[in-house]
């Protein structure tokens, strides 16, 4: 096996205006022209690249704000004017203007190359589109010399650069995994970078190809994020200078015949090359074409072999007729692929994404946008680093916070022994079975269980006890009793399946067994939402674990502590082992997470009154009491005595009524009734009904009366929600 | 007088008024926040320490509706964003009106957090998926690199009668473990919240409640009403905006004035109810006479506190009136007992063989069609359901309008004949 590449690449980063997030495109008050892309400037964007993933080079001109795009940039290859970092669109600065145009970037520059080409015998090729670049041999010696060589190629407009790292196995590693964090920011980029220069040793066989192609799943996805630039501009103008032939053993492998290219449908790449190949200096570059012809063979081969799997369709590229060799039908062929369309292709065989069009392109352009396949639930990261606490208060609320896991569970000791001891007897002889763990919210059921489990793992790295997996799932975070089994099977597996035929898998593994396997520790929290009618679940996850070879240890948590007796069916109740209670011994509520609240509030208002009037003393009792106040008084009381007068009025109407009749419950006429009594009584003037009715219904609405919620209208019937002491106390408070 | 002697051109700037004042009274957006410093602290603080110190957190804002709940949040939520932490954070609005279910909701939320299964603005997947996705996402995250979210929940009670809570559980769940960081606010105006929360998802709930109850005295209802109605410093014609001012500052030392907001402060304190009344006010300026008068205020006052059903009534004709009047007698012989057509059309006959000689009598179908028209304006309400097969005549009804009403209505009858008067007051009045 060949080692790969080992170049990696300096790229720039460039954004279209239509991969920029739809909600900010606004922020650019204009709308975007034809061939304008931004700058792309976020620190999260690798610049160094595997030289592997560049597809090829394309212009770029860096213009000022008020310049207008250079005429010879006609259809193809970009210009850009502004920056985008996310937030805002900016104009270039002063010394990116001043890089990118060093950079070589002046129109005029190039002119020089493109006449080049254009006399070589591509006439479709206008000088405008000729992208181009320097491409520097990571190999040192034709590094040094391309060094040189650069200011010597006026005409260059790529940047690249290639570091030529030499690649270990490790590399291309990192290299993936940058490559997917990239992908994950889920802002499609350009990469414009181009031709690369790989070690001879790397002229890709087909052979080599296949071989690559699993491998490189993982910058697959990578690709299908980023949409293939136009390849028509992508053309490798490197080599055009007589002066480069020296080079060119070393450009060859640069055509990218990795397999990774291929399977990005970035085989353009390797036709622009050949088309410049296919320029005056084609005679000297028979080897390379050699190699090509094998490639294509081989692509031939494979699209044979695929044909029945086209399906995609392809967007032809903006200058992708002009080629008339038999090469540049691939060259075609890459150049309509679409980013879009890479999605769905990346679970298939990578290489049929050439294939179809190679042989009848069809062009429907895709309608819907398909969903992604390899999302990842990512909540993008703050810019700002979050502030570590700088006073004790601070610190206190952090490690009040109910987040932090202490270092000991106090008070849970015996159920920690208990739990532990249960597991672990169960993991030393293979068995398995289960426990039944219940208590009240926030007696630390759960927190306990994971202790367990963290001291279980940890004894399985010393060999203590044999190695587990661990799969936690919880009722509350399922959306149907079902979907326990598709989530188990996720876990344990990998695996995506509907629920039922999740279930059957599950019930396969755990009570055929088959191939001896570790153990299994299931977690099942919040159990008492996995009732079923049928209790079909409950039983499946109390039947697993009797069965000897599944070695399947289930903990089951809910707060019910009759919870088996109750609603469980007697087959499955008796199919549990061991309840365990937890209980707990607070007067107002044994709720550790009331408790942390109740003190991260306190240190709150300590703080606050710290800041009111200027001492430092610590948290007291008075705080805490504040605190607890606070989060458990009624505000009933305090809603009644801040309603208005009318409102007021007609909590007494009521309070008169129900005194009258004896009874709870009055309609609103009655009410209305006498609330006019009232009144009069008083010699105050009285509301109208429709007044009184809106009195109501607020009251209502805040839920000091229960009101129907009918349009009974005057005979809708009125409770109060709180008792009449109650608002007799609020009421002659006053 | 001198105010109004002002006359120069000023339409552009009337305009201006109108449209500064009512987008004010629209959107209660502008001016400071009443009486409610506290909890306006409270929640800035809390926001805050989500926002730069990565701390989770969950809140309750409880106050009856119109008392400011979503002001407050907005008001916290802008200051917030003008602080440096404005790219830190993310929100989720959601509202239980618009997110009747989890799985709505759960959309929502992947669209606004814009995860990436989302494209363009749908989003892919089914509930299940969606919820271990978001789950997952949320779950990755850690206090100081990720990004926090804010979620503001809208009609906070309706999202406790989701299924099982899910969402609310997940949510608070989050809220507290080291995930991503997390502000739940809720916002709501039931003051028994708490009990309509699941045990599981109460334990996971902070306990931290905002209330904001309306708790000003009427002096300070004068100050609002000020506030509200003053014109802004950088309002273009400084000479006008001056004079408007000046005027408001009188009328709220007007006492007739200080009677109408008294009365409306009485009926109701919230600052949506005085929106309204402001806004009714403010559409009665003109051009020529482009100042708010006490008159202008009192007559919107009435507008205001007027009876819909007594205007309803005097939109009758005399037929209907006299069936309600009879329905009123049926209602005082039968004490509250529901009657029916038949028995209204006998009371009303008796009538009118009594005073023959000043009511027309109606053929039996015209006063049923008169019937009919009560009930569609919902003056009378049947009982039950009406079924097809049912005689119309004999259905019980009930009537929807209190003695009292009727009375004054019928006092501002126009053209109500002396006889039918009469009877109102008495059905033995022919003795």
């Amino acid at each position: 096996y060949k080692p790969h590449s080992k170049k990696r690449a300096r790229v720039q980063w460039f954004v279209r205006f239509s991969e920029i997030h739809p909600s900010k495109q606004h922020l650019l008050g204009r709308k975007p022209e034809a061939q304008e892309i931004f700058w792309y400037d976020h620190p999260s964007c690798d610049s160094i690249v595997s030289v592997e993933t560049i597809i090829g080079t394309v212009q770029v001109v860096a213009l000022a704000l008020d310049e207008s795009p250079p005429a010879q940039l006609k259809h193809k290859g970009f210009f850009v004017r502004m920056s985008w970092d996310t937030k805002k669109f900016w104009p270039l600065s002063a010394e990116l203007l001043a890089e990118l145009g060093r950079r070589g970037d002046s129109p005029k520059s190039q002119n020089p190359v493109q006449a080049q080409t254009k006399t070589a015998e591509s006439p479709a090729w206008t000088t405008s589109e000729h992208a181009v670049g320097r491409i520097e041999s990571s190999h040192s010696a034709s590094k040094s010399r391309q060094a040189a060589a650069r200011p010597a190629t006026p005409g260059a407009r790529k940047r690249l650069e290639l570091a030529g790292l030499l690649k270990t196995p490790n590399t291309r590693k990192a290299r993936q995994t940058s490559c997917a964090a990239s992908a994950s920011l889920g802002i499609a980029k350009r990469k414009m970078a181009s031709s690369t220069a790989s070690s001879p040793s790397k002229r890709s066989s087909p052979d080599e190809a296949r071989e690559d192609k699993s491998s490189s799943e993982c910058r697959m996805v990578l690709r299908a994020r980023i949409p293939v630039t136009s390849t028509t501009e992508m053309s490798l103008g490197i080599t055009l200078t007589p002066s480069r032939r020296a080079q060119r053993p070393s450009v060859t492998p640069s055509i990218n015949l990795t397999p990774e290219n291929i399977k990005k449908r970035e085989t353009k790449e390797p036709e622009a090359h050949t088309e410049e190949v296919s320029t005056p200096h084609r005679s000297q570059r028979k080897s390379s074409l050699l190699t090509l012809n094998r490639i294509k063979q081989q692509l031939r081969y494979l699209d044979c072999k695929e044909n029945d799997e086209k399906e995609e369709e392809f967007v032809p590229g903006a200058g992708d007729s002009d080629s008339s060799s038999e090469e540049e039908e691939e060259g075609d062929v890459s150049t309509s692929a679409l980013p879009r369309t890479s999605r769905r292709r990346q679970d298939k065989n990578l290489q049929t994404a050439t294939q179809p069009s190679l042989q009848t392109p069809s062009k429907t352009p895709k309608k819907t946008p398909r969903a992604p396949r390899h999302a990842t639930p990512q909540i993008r990261s703050r810019s700002l680093a979050a502030q570590e606490p700088t006073t004790v208060l601070e610190e206190a609320r952090l490690r009040l916070h109910v987040s932090v896991v202490p270092e000991s569970l106090p008070c849970r000791e015996q159920e920690f022994q208990d739990i532990y001891s249960f597991v672990e007897s169960k993991l030393l002889d293979g068995t398995g079975g289960c426990m039944y763990i219940s208590g009240v919210p926030g007696t630390g059921k759960t927190a306990t269980v994971h202790e367990v489990i963290r001291c279980l793992q940890q004894a399985a790295q010393t060999k203590d006890v044999p190695p587990f997996q661990y799969v936690e799932v919880n009722g509350m975070k399922l959306t149907e009793p079902h979907q326990v089994y598709v989530q188990i099977l996720q876990k344990l597996t990998g695996q995506k399946a509907t629920a039922s035929h999740a279930s059957e898998l599950l019930a396969k593994q755990f009570c055929s067994g088959q191939a001896p396997r570790e153990a299994t520790v299931l977690l099942v929290d919040e159990l008492d939402l996995l009732w079923t009618h049928k209790q079909d679940v409950l039983y499946s996850l109390f039947d697993w674990p009797t069965h000897k070879e599944a070695r399947l240890v289930v903990l089951t948590i809910a707060n019910t502590m009759d919870l088996p007796e109750r609603i469980m069916m007697n087959r499955v109740s008796s199919r549990l082992v061991g309840p365990r209670h937890f209980s707990h011994g607070a007067a107002l509520s044994g709720d550790a997470r009331r408790c942390l609240d109740i003190c991260r509030r306190a240190t709150e208002i300590c703080e606050l009154s710290r800041q009111k009037d200027g001492t430092q003393g610590p948290v007291t009792v008075a705080h805490l009491m504040a605190a607890v106040d606070e989060m458990s008084s009624s505000s009933y009381i305090t809603a009644i005595r801040n309603s208005s007068v009318l409102e007021q009025g007609f909590l007494r109407a009521i309070l008169a009524e129900f005194r009258q009749s004896g009874l709870e419950e009055a309609t609103f006429q009655q009410i209305y009734n006498q609330h006019v009594a009232l009144c009069r009584m008083e010699g105050l003037p009285y509301p109208t009904m429709s007044e009184t009715m809106a009195v109501c219904s607020r009251l209502g609405s805040c839920r000091l009366l229960l009101v129907e919620p009918s349009r009974n209208d005057v005979l809708l019937r009125v409770r109060l929600n709180v008792s009449q002491d109650d608002v007799l106390y609020a009421l002659k408070e006053e | 007088a001198s105010i109004y002697s002002y006359t120069p051109n000023y339409s552009p700037y009337f305009c201006q008024v109108q449209r500064i004042l009512r987008e004010r009274f629209c959107h209660s957006t502008h001016g400071e926040l009443f009486g409610v410093q506290v909890q306006y602290k409270h929640l800035i603080e809390l926001l805050k320490r989500t926002a730069i110190h990565g701390e989770s957190n969950s809140v309750l804002i409880i106050g009856p509706r119109g008392s400011g709940k979503t002001m407050l949040i907005n008001h916290a939520l802008k200051e917030l964003m003008e602080i440096e932490v404005s790219e830190n954070v993310l929100q989720v609005h959601l509202n239980g009106l618009l997110h009747i279910n989890d799985k709505i909701a759960l959309k929502e939320i992947t669209r606004q957090l814009y995860l990436e299964n989302v494209v363009g603005d749908k989003v892919f997947g089914s509930f299940a998926e969606n919820l271990s996705f978001l789950l997952e996402a949320l779950k990755k995250g850690d206090r100081t690199h990720s990004c926090p979210v804010i979620f503001v929940l809208d009609e906070f009670d309706l999202f406790a009668h989701h299924k099982n809570q899910t969402l609310l559980y997940n949510l608070f769940d989050i809220s507290q473990s080291a995930q991503t960081p997390l502000a739940v606010i809720g916002l709501t105006c039931r003051l028994d919240i708490l009990e309509l929360l699941e045990k599981r998802v109460k334990s996971r709930f902070s306990h931290r409640q905002i209330h904001l109850m309306n708790s000003f005295g009427f002096p300070q209802f004068i100050k609002i009403f000020k506030e509200q109605l003053s014109l802004p410093a950088e309002f273009p014609d400084k000479v006008f905006a001056e004079k408007w001012n000046e005027n408001v500052q009188c009328l709220s030392e007007d006492r007739s004035v200080h009677e109408v907001l008294q009365k409306h402060f009485n009926v109701n304190k919230n600052l949506r109810s005085l929106h309204m009344l402001l806004m009714v006010a403010l559409s009665r300026i003109t051009v020529s006479r482009p100042y708010l008068t006490s008159a202008d205020l009192m007559e919107a006052h009435q507008l205001c506190s007027m009876d819909s059903k007594a205007n309803i009534v005097h939109g009758l004709s005399v037929l209907e009136i006299c069936l309600i009047i009879a329905m009123k007698h049926l209602n005082d012989i039968y004490e509250e007992e529901p009657f029916n057509f038949q028995m209204v059309y006998n009371e009303f006959q008796k009538f009118v063989q009594r005073k023959a000689h000043s009511v027309y009598n109606f053929e039996k179908p015209v006063v049923m069609k008169a019937f009919e028209h009560l009930q569609q304006l919902e003056l009378i309400k049947p009982m039950e359901r009406t079924s097809v097969n049912s005689q119309k005549e004999y259905q019980l009804m009930k009537l929807l309008l209190d003695n009292t009403q009727i009375m004054n209505a019928l006092q501002k009858y126009p053209n109500c004949p002396t006889d039918v008067r009469q009877w109102a007051t008495s059905s033995l009045s022919w003795l």
